[in-house]
């Protein structure tokens, strides 16, 4: 095949597609000088990502198979095969509600409805106002004392649906 | 009692399970109100005793022992400065190695629990530390790999599979670098022994994997944690970094010129990076993608060099083993279950906790004796032993030993110890399609009984509770499970069947039309 038919005046640039912010791009080329060239790389990379920004924009993905001679195709692979990484930014604070079955024991249904009657939203989505991200998980590893969650990564244990209220409320 | 002598040592747990319920909120009240009195205390954030329904546990040392005061919250600090530390209070418990919860219990791989700061060096070398190292640097490889050998160390994951033979592979498989994995991605629910030896006592774990380093010729570690565990990652890494610091990890350990290097890496979510292979893919930087087997880890593991996967508190459990030897060992437990496991009660349970027997202990005794029944006070009804992959048992098997092979027979699983216990109220048709249901989140794909099965179970069973043609939608259901049972790849489906099956069998009059309403009100009448 001649190249010349696809050859381009000028590269195309991935900042001028990407709809990241400078601020962004500076982030994410920062957790890829300090972590891509561990063995196995791929996940301390990401985590890096959503732990600076909140989550793995998804233009972050074509930066990271270009520093890491990997395709698209596999960072997105692995970013959206596991259920931490998100690709849409959350809201102000995230909430892991457990749903597994140590919590269901103690009234993890009834805390699941009322919490997603409280902040009127479903598991993945983000209040209205940006205040709130609610996702689910499967065993917090506090099985002793449910129903358990993490709000900021904080963990909470035998969580009622009045004890979920305060707990919010003190955030709001 | 007489008042002590300051300063006053008060330790309040830094287990997350403690800080769930207050334990910073309780530490901090206790620093501000000595300040106020001016009281000279030594305040230590120590792990968790794993009596979970007395956190925040605050314990007082005094010439008698150590005297607990709990559950605890803030607003009770007041109260216990007041009548003087170490005195009579309401929430006095008395000394805390004299209840007899923690008296009963065979404490070998938990023996710090609760007793020391965990990210302290110091503290791990006083209370038996690093022993089990000290004699395996005098030892040649063999004689480590025959000691867990000989002891009968069986994997503490859930497989069971006895641990020396897979080092004895490891050791004799070719490979210029070999690696000791540690499997730390405690994904089944009802379990958390593992986040308490991450959390609570780190070192033990440093240890032992640095002990199974010496014994296959691995110089690298790594400790697959899932990042549902923040707070074990904290105190992991301290630990691990105070190591490096003493020349207990690195390339010369205590002068031996042996090395031996650990890292943490977290996992991402998927309950799947459990089953061993699938944590290899996750921590090459790949999807969790199931491997076929053989090649086996042992041969060919991670970066395809010979790799030992353990679970944490099979690897917590050498030193133990190297320190007092495989016959001390290997005198606790029954049949081919040697040792101890640190059984961990949980759900419904009215005094949830960590209870660390010698195999051959009965649910009866776990769930009675310890666990006090449940929680709301109810009957138990059933009880999930083994995680989510696990067997609903109900009351007709509670006398069972617990032994990997008395288990199996009955097609339940020990698994990794974990029992939830459910009362009365439990919609067991609701059980088993939330067996389904996780089963269809967490698969990881590559194989088609567990990809598709598990989301037709969830259809059947739908269809089987409204009452729609039920002869035909039990058999179907059944047919499914014995395809995923024989069918899948690994465990995740090849096990989702147990505890759907165990409800169908031993609960039956749950799968019948109107199940759901029935339990709202039976539900209802709890309340």
């Amino acid at each position: 095949m001649s190249t010349s038919t696809f050859e381009r005046k000028a590269p195309i640039k991935l900042a001028e597609l990407s709809s990241l912010s400078a601020e962004q791009r500076a982030t994410i080329d920062a957790v890829l000088a300090r972590l891509k060239d561990l063995p196995g790389a791929l996940l301390p990379v990401l985590h890096g990502i959503q732990d600076a920004l909140g989550h793995v924009p998804k233009d972050a993905v074509p930066l990271v198979a270009k520093a890491m001679n990997l395709s698209r195709a596999e960072v997105h692979g692995v970013v959206s095969f596991y259920h931490w990484y998100r690709t849409e930014k959350p809201g102000e604070h995230v909430i892991h509600l457990c749903r597994a079955e140590a919590c269901q024991a103690v009234g993890g249904r009834a805390l699941e409805s009322h919490v997603k009657a409280r902040l009127g939203i479903d598991f993945h989505d983000t209040t209205a106002d940006g205040r709130y991200t609610l996702e689910p998980a499967y065993c917090l590893g506090n099985c002793a004392v449910g129903p358990s969650l993490l709000i900021d990564m904080q963990l909470k244990g035998r969580v009622t649906p009045e004890r979920f209220d305060r707990l919010t409320g003190v955030l709001a | 009692m007489k008042p002590i002598a300051a300063p006053v040592t008060v330790y309040v747990p830094r287990d997350s399970a403690a800080i769930s319920l207050g334990a910073d909120e309780v530490a901090t009240a206790i620093a501000a109100e000595a300040a106020r009195r001016g009281i000279a205390i030594h305040l230590v954030r120590n792990s968790s005793r794993g009596l979970f329904w007395l956190e925040p546990l605050v314990e007082v040392a005094t010439d008698a022992g150590r005297i607990g005061y709990g559950p605890m919250q803030a607003e009770d600090v007041a109260s216990l400065f007041a009548a003087g530390l170490g005195q009579a209070h309401p929430l006095h418990l008395g000394v805390i190695d004299a209840l007899p919860y923690l008296k009963t219990q065979e404490r070998l791989t938990f023996a710090r629990a609760g007793i020391t700061d965990p990210v302290s060096l110091d503290d791990y070398l006083a209370h038996d530390g690093y022993r089990g190292l000290r004699n395996a640097l005098t030892m040649a490889p063999a004689e480590i790999v025959a000691a867990v050998t000989d002891a009968g160390l069986r994997g503490r994951g859930g497989a069971a599979f006895p641990a020396g033979i897979k080092w004895k592979t490891v050791s004799g498989a070719e490979g210029a670098q070999k690696y000791i994995v540690c499997n730390a991605d405690e994904g089944d629910s009802g379990t958390y022994a593992d986040r308490m030896v991450c959390e609570g006592d780190p070192f033990l774990l440093i240890e032992g994997m640095t002990i199974a380093g010496l014994a296959v010729g691995a110089t690298r570690g790594y400790i697959y944690l899932r990042c549902e565990y923040p707070y074990g990652e904290r105190a992991l890494n301290e630990a691990i970094a105070s190591a490096y610091a003493r020349d207990w990890l690195g390339a010369n350990i205590q002068g031996s010129g042996k090395r031996f290097d650990l890292e943490v890496r977290m996992g991402a979510g998927a309950y799947i990076c459990g089953e061993e292979t699938s944590l290899l893919e996750s921590l090459e930087g790949k999807r969790g993608m199931v491997r076929f087997k053989p090649p086996l880890p042992a041969i060919k593991g991670l970066f395809g060099c010979p790799t030992v996967i353990n679970n944490v508190i099979t690897l917590a459990s050498v030193p133990v083993i190297l320190d007092k030897g495989a016959e001390f060992y290997k005198h606790f437990g029954v049949g081919r279950s040697r040792g101890t496991l640190p059984v961990q009660l949980a759900g419904n349970v009215k005094f949830g906790g960590l209870v660390e027997k010698a195999f051959g202990v009965t649910l009866r005794d776990l769930l009675y004796t310890y666990g006090g029944g449940t929680l709301s006070g109810r009957p138990i009804r059933t009880v999930q032993v083994g995680g989510p992959l696990g067997a609903y048992i109900p009351e007709s098997q509670f006398d069972l030993p617990l032994d990997y092979e008395a288990y199996a027979k009955l097609n339940n699983m020990v698994g990794h110890g974990g029992i939830t216990v459910f009362d009365d109220t439990v919609d067991m048709a609701e059980q088993a399609r939330f067996s389904m249901e996780f089963c269809a989140t967490e698969s990881c794909g590559k194989c088609t009984p567990c990809r598709i099965g598990s989301t037709r179970g969830m259809e059947v069973i739908d269809r089987l509770v409204t009452g729609d043609q039920p002869v035909k939608q039990e058999a179907l259901l059944r047919d499914l499970c014995d395809t995923m049972l024989a069918g899948s790849l690994c465990a995740l489906g090849g096990m989702a069947p147990f505890p759907v099956l165990s409800a169908l069998n031993h609960f039956p009059e749950d799968f019948k039309k109107s199940s759901f309403p029935q339990a709202a009100t039976r539900a209802g009448t709890a309340a």
